[in-house]
């Protein structure tokens, strides 16, 4: 305030480009879901169930990849199936983000074995990482939180 | 039919080819010479009184590492099931473990063209006469076979 106050006619509003395109992206993150396990199960009801009300974040289930900001990564990746994981990532238009959900997700889990990918770091870059076998829906709503703390904080026209 | 009767056809029609039958909880299962196999299942689901129309299940046993056995490493097994009188038959072979090859019978019932592929993958047992023998669980590129019971189960 201070310097700028009463500059504006009444009905402005003012606040830098920056901001503004931030605020506008974190508020409609439109995840890609990338179910994989049992995870995506607990997905589907944190997300599509009313009681937790995921849309008030603006986050909005895209089954395409092309029109989503988010790749949403829930449940135990293997190893045939990472090719399929990075394509997936690659189609998404930028500026793009990972939420890796699920212990499986992050670290391989209980399942340090041959043919399971020991979290999909591995194979994608990954913004935010929850943990829980599965996580509580409230563990996933603070990561959708964080990441879009996350998008606040970027810059654009100004590096 | 009580599945010990059918294990007596077997042995009946096919003499010689019957290594031994075991029968635990009510369930019978059939040690046969790997040679006719293709045969001895041709004539279960063909045959009137039997009609074996259903492979329930076929997979493989590594038995490396069990204690007292001295015969041929691997054993593929064969669950059938007869859905029209409602009975059942284990048919089991061995394969040794060098080259183990055993005769396919996707021929016979469709459903063996995934499960053969399936054992093959995972165990490394190669079906002659499969139409299409490539790995199904496992990425193509992949080495050895995981359920064989040296394989490492990390550090990969």
């Amino acid at each position: 305030m201070g310097i700028i106050q009463n500059v504006f006619e009444e009905g402005y509003l003012s606040t830098t480009v920056d901001s503004f395109l931030n605020y506008c992206r974190s508020s409609s993150i439109w995840p890609m879901t990338f179910g994989l396990a049992c995870c995506s199960i607990e997905m589907i009801a944190y997300i599509a169930a009313p009681q937790h009300d995921f849309d008030r974040f603006g986050t909005v289930f895209r089954p395409s990849p092309r029109q989503s900001d988010l790749l949403l990564v829930a449940g135990t990746l293997s190893k045939k199936m990472a090719p399929v994981l990075r394509r997936v990532y690659d189609q998404m238009p930028e500026p793009r983000y990972v939420i890796a959900m699920g212990s499986c997700a992050g670290s391989g889990g209980i399942f340090n074995t041959y043919s399971v990918v020991q979290g999909v770091d591995n194979i994608v870059p990954v913004d935010v990482y929850i943990p829980g076998c599965p996580p509580r829906p409230e563990a996933l709503m603070n990561g959708i939180i964080k990441l879009q703390e996350k998008i606040k904080k970027e810059k654009y026209i100004r590096k | 039919m009580d599945p010990l009767q059918i294990a007596k056809m077997i042995e009946e029609k096919f003499a010689g080819q019957v290594l031994g039958t075991t029968a635990h909880a009510g369930q019978v299962g059939v040690s046969l010479r790997k040679d006719r196999i293709k045969e001895v299942c041709l004539y279960l689901r063909d045959e009137p009184l039997l009609r074996m129309d259903r492979l329930a299940d076929l997979t493989a046993v590594d038995f490396s590492a069990y204690p007292g056995d001295n015969g041929p490493r691997f054993e593929v097994v064969y669950n059938l099931i007869s859905i029209v009188y409602h009975h059942r038959i284990r048919l089991k072979v061995r394969a040794p473990e060098e080259d183990p090859r055993v005769d396919s019978v996707s021929s016979i019932w469709q459903t063996a063209n995934w499960h053969e592929r399936e054992t093959f993958d995972l165990m490394g047992i190669k079906f002659d006469g499969h139409p299409d023998l490539r790995r199904i669980l496992m990425p193509e590129d992949w080495e050895g076979h995981p359920l064989r019971k040296e394989y490492p189960l990390k550090g990969y």
